[in-house]
Formats: structure tokens, sequence, C-alpha cells
């Protein structure tokens, strides 16, 4: 019993604890690019100086945080009727519907993105057809623009949304909607009081598999967006390639998680207190 | 043969310091930039010379460049670009002096190609060359000449002046995502000198891509090959090989466009592959070996024909066909040649500040 207790620890210990203090030991260091690997260590915290002199990352760190939240919020505001539509077909229906929503990933991500550019790029099959229909004879690209960045993520993420939201929606005892229509609520009245706050935990899952990835997102932007959009994840990436200085890329990372998983930390935590009051 | 940087990292996430497959004994493991070489030759290699090639391939320097710095890659020979990766990862000494007593083809190579590398590896001591190219103007002819008929296709204004370039912002303009590509030739189009590292300099350069930046659609390192190709763009300045590649791909596609490459009369960046042992090479002896293999005419001969770029070594020119040997736009003449410039790695905070650059130029902060 107590292995089993101990195994998803174990997990989290070699997985997640121990690259992150090595993460943190060359984030400590100095760069040396000459010598292998290019890390002085040491206990200097002259990266995480520059990290907050140098407006660059704040930015970066700001964009990628507003496109995340952009993102998110549009696919909640997708996701949930589609969790809901879900939840409430025919029982035999169901398994259908969710490996629809699961399908596009049995093709490769990757493939999935290059094929927006295919259908967003100038000669894309988008501009093709508002020329072809009229609807604009010269329609701008939208590959290569931060519309394009946000329809990407929330295309590939949109399944991450759903599935947490169809998990609490489908448990919904159907009985306390026909109890509120009973004593004369409407479909409103019902859906705010009772239906949206007990799918609270699954929104806030939901929001969180897609919030996190998104802002340290790196493919999407790279092939959809343009070069005006600096996201976290291209700046993360000069730093270790371009620039080759591992000790700045991981003192980036290192910010990166604790700016994000600190406070969604402790929202959760607030989250799960607040749930326990209640029930 | 630069994909994107996702490709990179997808790649690299793929094979953790996982290196090729070690073979004990009679073996070299070659990395190598994929269809770098003719295979063929590599099986002709195994049968004369009894080792085993294991032969792994990668897309991008970057791959390469954190193998090696992470340490014990396994590799025995790998082919890196010369500026900024070579020389950086040289710097660091993660490469072993090469004994030329062992390479008997040695003098098979060209003295002006040895030179231009001589720049970045003094003496040659550590590095062969394998194949070069150089950094120009790719275009889609019919799209400039209905907007500018005149167009200075040859020269470094069609890519900074901006008067030149807004013609083309509706049909498309990219720029290589590199600092040490673009602020070089944007250097030598103000007449100064390419490899300056004075700050005043770099912020003139600088100046110079942020004045035609409103009408560049998008700076990338690769992407260019498929937009060109695709008609989706009309101008880009890139490597010589990647036009090459976009223009075959465009002449198959059904609508059959035109593309065209120019080397800037003013000068072009000359890039060089290099093939090297890296110091913790498992089989440097093999090493050895193979790159005198990759010395003999024939072999460099045969790669050049696959890959389409001039190779470093002066006893192959004979053996190729002419499409290649006297093409002016892969084998420039010595005019032309004259004019090719290199650039130096410079230090770190060189790098840093230079990086840094390009990032405001690119995003405007």
């Amino acid at each position: 019993m107590k292995a089993v207790i101990a195994l998803p620890f174990l997990w989290l210990g070699v997985f997640f604890l121990l690259p992150f203090a090595l993460v943190l030991a060359i984030a400590l260091g100095i760069n040396a690019p000459d010598s292998v690997p290019p890390v002085e260590l040491g206990f200097s915290l002259k990266n995480f100086v520059l990290l907050f002199t140098d407006d660059l990352y704040l930015a970066a760190w700001l964009t990628s945080l507003r496109i995340a939240a952009t993102s998110t919020a549009v696919t909640l505001l997708l996701g949930y009727p589609m969790a809901y539509a879900i939840a409430r077909a025919a029982p035999e229906c169901r398994p259908l519907l969710l490996m629809l929503v699961v399908l596009p990933f049995w093709t490769s991500f990757l493939i999935r993105v290059y094929a927006w550019m295919g259908l967003l790029d100038e000669n894309g099959l988008l501009n093709q057809f508002l020329r072809w229909s009229g609807i604009a004879a010269d329609p701008a690209p939208i590959l290569g623009t931060e519309w394009a960045i946000l329809l990407g993520i929330v295309y590939a993420y949109l399944p991450f949304m759903v599935l947490p939201l169809y998990a609490t929606l489908e448990k919904l005892d159907a009985g306390l909607l026909e109890a509120a229509a009973d004593l004369g609520a409407r479909p409103i009245t019902a859906f705010l009081t009772i239906t949206l706050p007990l799918s609270l935990p699954g929104i806030v899952a939901g929001c969180l598999l897609v919030f996190i990835p998104a802002v340290g997102e790196f493919v999407i932007p790279d092939l959809l967006g343009g070069t005006e959009t600096l996201m976290i994840g291209k700046v993360l990436w000069d730093e270790f390639f371009t620039n080759a200085d591992w000790p700045l890329a991981s003192a980036i990372a290192i910010c990166l998680l604790v700016l994000l998983v600190g406070p969604i930390a402790l929202f959760q935590r607030q989250q799960a207190r607040s749930l326990e009051r209640r029930s | 043969m630069r994909l994107p940087a996702l490709v990179i990292l997808l790649a690299l996430a793929a094979t953790p310091a996982c290196g090729p497959v070690f073979a004990q004994g009679g073996s070299v493991n070659v990395y190598n930039w994929s269809d770098y070489i003719a295979e063929d030759q590599l099986k002709a290699f195994e049968k004369d010379s009894g080792i085993k090639v294991n032969y792994t391939t990668y897309d991008s320097n970057e791959i390469l460049d954190a193998k090696l710095r992470t340490g014990r890659s396994g590799y025995d020979v790998v082919v890196p670009t010369a500026s900024p990766f070579f020389v950086r990862q040289l710097a660091a000494s993660l490469y072993l002096p090469l004994d030329k007593a062992k390479l008997k083809n040695w003098n098979n190579l060209d003295p002006e190609i040895l030179a231009a590398l001589g720049k970045y590896d003094p003496g040659n001591a550590h590095a062969i060359p394998w194949m070069w190219g150089t950094t120009g103007i790719g275009y889609n002819v019919a799209a400039i000449r209905k907007r500018m008929p005149d167009a200075p296709v040859d020269s470094l204004r069609m890519i900074f002046d901006p008067a030149v370039v807004s013609k083309f912002k509706d049909c498309g303009v990219m720029m290589l995502d590199s600092a040490t590509d673009v602020l070089p030739a944007a250097l030598k189009y103000l007449g100064l000198d390419p490899d300056s590292k004075k700050t005043e300099d770099l912020a003139k350069a600088a100046d110079v891509v942020k004045a035609v930046r409103p009408f560049i659609r998008k700076f990338h390192s690769s992407e260019y090959i498929n937009a060109l190709a695709g008609g989706n763009i009309c101008l880009a300045f890139g490597f010589s090989g990647d036009v090459f590649q976009a223009r075959d791909r465009a002449a198959k596609a059904k609508d059959k466009q035109e593309i065209a490459y120019a080397i800037p009369k003013e000068g072009s960046l000359l890039w060089i592959d290099v093939a090297a042992i890296p110091k913790d090479a498992p089989n440097p002896a093999n090493a050895l070996r193979f790159l005198d293999f990759l010395l003999e005419p024939k072999v460099a001969a045969a790669s050049s024909e696959l890959t389409g770029y001039a190779n470093g070594n002066k006893a192959a020119l004979a053996l190729m066909p002419k499409e290649i040997s006297e093409n002016p736009l892969i084998y420039p003449p010595a005019d032309v040649r004259a004019k090719f410039y290199t650039i130096t790695a410079g230090t770190a905070d060189q790098t840093r500040e230079r990086t840094r650059l390009w990032t405001t130029v690119k995003t405007g902060r």
C-alpha cells in the first residue's frame, strides 16, 4: 500500500523535482561559452537581475499572458456549449461525439499546424474562397498575424477544454434542474445558479490545461505568427540557441514556472477550500 | 536545408543525449545534414575500408550545437556551418586538430575556400570544407517584373532600399531571421565593414533594416522556401541553396512560377559547411579515414550533383556536369568571388548585444 502511495511521489521527484533542481543550478551559474557544458556553476543572481532590468523579457511575458488569456477565454466559450451538448446527448451517442473531439490527435500536431498554414496564407484556401465568392477582392493574409496565433491555439487546445468540462457536466444530477424548473426557475436562471457553479471544477481544470501550455507555446507562434508578436517561448529559444547562454535561458524557465505555477497553485487551493466549505 | 525552429525542438526532445548506435571497433559515427552526401559513395567507403558507417542526419545547426555543448555526443564526424557555429564551437575547444599527414587527399582542396575558412580556423587545423554557397536574393521573376521592370535584382538595394522594397510589399517579402546574416549584409549595403562589431556601426545597420521592416512580411530562416515556391511571396533574402530548392519546386508545380536567384553585386556572405572531428570522438582514427574519403574528388562531385551546392574540392570540378561546374550562381566567376566576405564570431557579450539589437529591429522593442 505504501509503495502505491510512494509511486506518484517518486515519479514527481524523478521527472519534475530533479530536472527542476538541475535547471535552477544552471540558472544560478554563469555563462561560460568556452567550456562543456557552457556553464560555470556558482551562486550568482546576475541572470535574474538581467531579466528584470531589460524590459524585453517583461514585454514578452506580458504578450504571452495576454495571448494565453484571450485564447483560453475563447476556448471556454466554444468548449462549454460543446461539452454541454455532448453531456446532454443520448447516452449511446456520447462515445461517438467524444471520439470526434479526440480524433484530431490521431494526426501529428505539427502536421495540423502546417495544414493551418496552407489554409491561411496569401493564396490559401480561405483567401481563395473569399476571392471566388466576391466577399473580398483582395483579402489580407491572416497568416503571420496575432489572429492566426489565437486561431491556432484555440484549435489545438479545444479538446483539453471540452474533456474536463464534459466530465463534470456529465455527472451533474439532472434532477436538480427539474427541481429548479418545478420551483419556477427559468432555464437561464437554473443554468446560472445550478449548472454553472457545479461545473466550476471543470471550468477551472479546462482553463488551466489550456492556459498553462499556451503561455509557453512556441510552435504555433513560430509557424502561424508574425515577427512582431514576441512571446516568451521565442525569447527562451533565442537565449538557448542563438546566444548559447544556458544560464539565462534556465533563469527564464525558472521565472516562467514560478510566476505561472505559483499563482495557479494558490488559486487551486482556494478553489478546493471553497468547494469543501460548500459541501 | 534549414528547418523551422520547432522541428529542432521536437528533434531535441525526441533524442535527448542519445547519439547514434555505438558499434565498437570498426565503425564511424557520422552526423550530417540530411541529403548532404551521395549514399552510394557511403556504401563504397564501407566496402573499401571495412569501417561501418553509422550515419545520422539533422536539419539544423542548433541541434548539433546543443549536442556538442552537452558533451559526450558520441559522434566522430560532424558537419557544422563555419560561422557562427563551428567557430564558436572551436573557441570552446570542441574539436580535435587534424592529423594532415593522414589526409592523403588534402591537396585536392580549393585554396581559395581554404583561405576563407582559415579566417575562422587559423591554418585550417581543425576542419575541411564540404559544401559552400552564398547569401543573396531570391525572387519571383514575373511578379517583380510586373511591379518594377527595372528592379535592381542583383543589388542589396533590392532588399534594403525602402523605395524599392515598398513596391513588393503587396506580393510579399521575407528575410532571414538571423542577425549574423542580415546585419553584415546591411553593413555591406552602407559601405561599412560587414564584420564590424562596433556598436555605432551595428546601430546604423539596424536602422537600415528598420527602414524596410514595414514592407517585410516575416523574418524566418526557412519558411521562404515554401513561400517562394508556392507564390505566396515574391522576394526573399536567403541562402543560395534554399532558393534553388524553391526554384526547383516551383518549376514542378502546375502553375510553373519562375524563381530566380541573384548574388548581390556589392558582395555576398560566403557560408561554408565544414567537416570536423569532435574532441571526444570515440573513433578518431576512423574519423580521419572518413574525412580523407570526403576529400576524394568523386565523392565531393557526386554529392554536389545531389545537393546542387558548390564543394570545396578543386579536383572535383572536372568530374561534375557542366550545369553545376559552369553555373555562375553555384560557382561564381572570379570577380564575384573576390567580393565574398566572411564574419568572425565575436565574444559572448557581442553575441548577446547583436541578438538583442536584432530583436529590437524585428519587434520594434
